[in-house]
């Protein structure tokens, strides 16, 4: 497909109509094949369990009874509000501690800040798997397994957010800070009133990222979570297999509930998610 | 942030006034750090360090620590088990990050200069990209099925193809995960492509017009030079990836995670069955150590090699 298009291109360069229409419709069908596990999974959600096998894509009888039943099982509820609730409160948390650490980061002078900065931009460099035993063993011994918190701590602040934040934050002009200053501000105030509002595309990107990583985590709410009540989503999704004969009808129902609402996020916030995508590879 | 907002109000009023401005500052900077020097302190360097101690003793949740030296190191690298491992890991690493970075550049590539539902194309690779890897598992493990059920053997039965074992063979089984795995990332890699293309500045393919280039030497001298920073980030991001792979093969192979006989099973899926399976603590932090130096080199060779071109 790509030497087919490249030379049809490269032989066309003033002219180029056929190779475009050529270049777009394989990019469409390509687009097409890329979303065809989700159209598979959301068509199988609408069948009967006696039409699982029939293949076509479009269900004969479509019925929204799977995911009454889904939905009707509390359990499925429970994760959901679990996953939500921790997706939430670990993105407010980011948008907070990120935000001020980047901003005194970018905009104080004092002893000690480069220091700071290699120490937090060293963390980087350690992988969550390393850390997940002895985050394990101080929560056995702080009482933290099974419960929100010792889900949420470890991810309560990131490297990666505080320098995304200092980045954009070295862009706010030191003027606006001063003229805050002069009229008697407070320096918590100067960063939430006045430099806050006018790094809004970082935090946006920020945030619509630590939910996303957060709605999608698995690894470590695999581990520290044993009681069902507590898994999020993605662990509960996955322990289904350990429930004795499959159906995939309910499978995909459950599949598709965990996938919505990462979908509608981005339906509804589909530039600032690209942009935000853009901001972070760029500057990160 | 209570604290951060109560510190210079609760002492003594004459004693905050005194201060000149820029003691001030620094003493507002130090309270608004507070918070997260506990929290990198704590969760992160002292759990590092940790690990590596615990790496050095033979903990099993049981009993306490003791010091064992390298004796979990000395029984890995004797271990077949983990050479398989370390074998696997690399498969996916070297085939998973060319592939993709090729696949996600050409898509890229062209999406960037298409102009009709640009935005409706951009999102159907996109969407991958923000699903979960529990729920696509079984969507993935439903495609693989044999007939009736499973879509792919479906489709090559009517081609008259025969049927696939796909994740139930040995030889088979770490591709069927890689496919998925690949898939999901597309979507980052393009976005993060496109970014770069649209850096580059236009008076180069002016320049270059005007010398007379076709599209295939513009790409070849001046589009695939300049996207180096990025090309470089990616093939970094995208390794890292590969090389920490564990969602979806727990997810695709979970009556037997890693299975058939270890055919699929990564460094970290090892990981957590030796300390949360078998609770060899000791044992899966040398193995978490071994993770580190790997994810290390390849983050110091992304340095190096920016550092040495640019």
């Amino acid at each position: 497909m790509t030497m087919a298009s490249t030379k049809e291109l490269a032989a066309n360069s003033r002219d180029i109509r056929p190779g475009r229409i050529i270049t777009w419709t394989l990019l469409l069908i390509g687009g097409l094949i890329m979303i065809t596990p989700l159209l598979f999974m959301f068509s199988t959600s609408l069948k009967t369990s006696g039409q699982v096998y029939d293949l076509r894509l479009i269900p004969a009888a479509p019925t929204l009874d799977n995911y009454i039943k889904v939905l009707g099982d509390g359990r499925f509820m429970q994760w959901f509000f679990n996953s939500t609730l921790i997706a939430v409160t670990v993105t407010i948390s980011n948008v907070f501690f990120d935000s001020l650490v980047g901003y005194t980061l970018a905009k104080f002078e004092f002893r000690g800040r480069y220091f700071i900065f290699l120490a937090i931009l060293s963390t980087l460099m350690i992988p969550t798997e390393m850390l997940v035993i002895p985050w394990y063993l101080m929560s056995s011994q702080l009482g933290w397994l099974n419960s929100y918190w010792g889900i949420m701590f470890p991810g309560m602040m990131t490297a990666f957010g505080t320098f995304l934040m200092k980045q954009f934050f070295e862009g706010v002009p030191n003027d606006f800070l001063e003229a805050a200053r002069v009229d008697g501000l407070n320096e918590f105030t100067i960063w939430w009133k006045i430099a806050m509002p006018m790094v809004v595309p970082a935090i946006s990107a920020l945030a619509i990222f630590t939910f996303l990583g957060n709605w999608t985590a698995f690894f470590w709410p695999l581990i520290v979570t044993t009681s069902k009540e507590l898994y999020t989503l993605p662990v509960g999704i996955s322990s289904f297999s350990a429930e004795a004969s499959i159906q995939w009808e309910l499978i995909m129902t459950g599949a598709a509930i965990g996938t919505i609402p990462t979908l509608l996020v981005f339906l509804l916030l589909q530039r600032y998610i690209v942009r935000g995508v853009m901001l972070a590879g760029l500057k990160g | 942030m209570a604290s951060a907002n109560a510190l210079p109000q609760t002492g003594p009023v004459r004693f905050w006034d005194r201060l000149n401005i820029s003691t001030k500052r620094v003493i507002w900077a130090w309270a608004f750090l507070a918070v997260p020097i506990i929290f990198y302190a704590g969760i992160r360097f002292y759990p590092t360090f940790q690990a590596f101690w615990l790496s050095l003793t033979n903990w099993d949740l049981l009993r306490p620590a003791q010091f064992i030296g390298f004796a979990n190191y000395q029984k890995m690298f004797a271990d077949p088990v983990f050479w398989k491992v370390f074998q696997n890991t690399f498969l996916y690493l070297i085939i998973g990050t060319p592939v993709s970075l090729v696949v996600s550049f050409v898509i890229a590539y062209y999406l960037d200069r298409v102009k009709l539902m640009h935005g409706f194309i951009r999102a159907l690779y996109f969407l991958p990209f923000l699903t979960t890897a529990a729920a696509m598992g079984w969507v993935w493990r439903w495609f693989y099925q044999p007939v009736p059920i499973g879509v792919i053997n479906g489709f090559l039965s009517s081609f008259g193809i025969p049927q696939q074992p796909f994740l139930r063979s040995v030889d088979q089984a770490l591709f069927s995960i890689l496919i998925p795995a690949i898939w999901a990332g597309l979507g980052f890699q393009i976005i993060i492509f496109m970014a770069g293309l649209r850096a580059i500045p236009n008076t180069f393919y002016e320049a270059a017009k005007i010398d007379g280039l076709g599209d295939w030497a513009i790409l070849r001298k001046i589009t695939i030079p300049l996207l180096k920073p990025t090309t470089v980030f990616l093939v970094v991001f995208s390794s890292i990836g590969f090389l920490r792979i564990f969602d979806q093969v727990y997810n695709m192979t979970s009556n037997d995670p890693g299975g058939p006989l270890n055919s699929t099973k990564p460094l970290v899926l090892m990981i957590y069955q030796t300390a949360f399976s078998s609770y060899q603590m000791g044992y899966a932090a040398a193995q978490t150590v071994v993770l580190f130096t790997i994810l290390l080199i390849v983050s110091l060779l992304q340095l190096y090699v920016l550092r040495e071109k640019k």
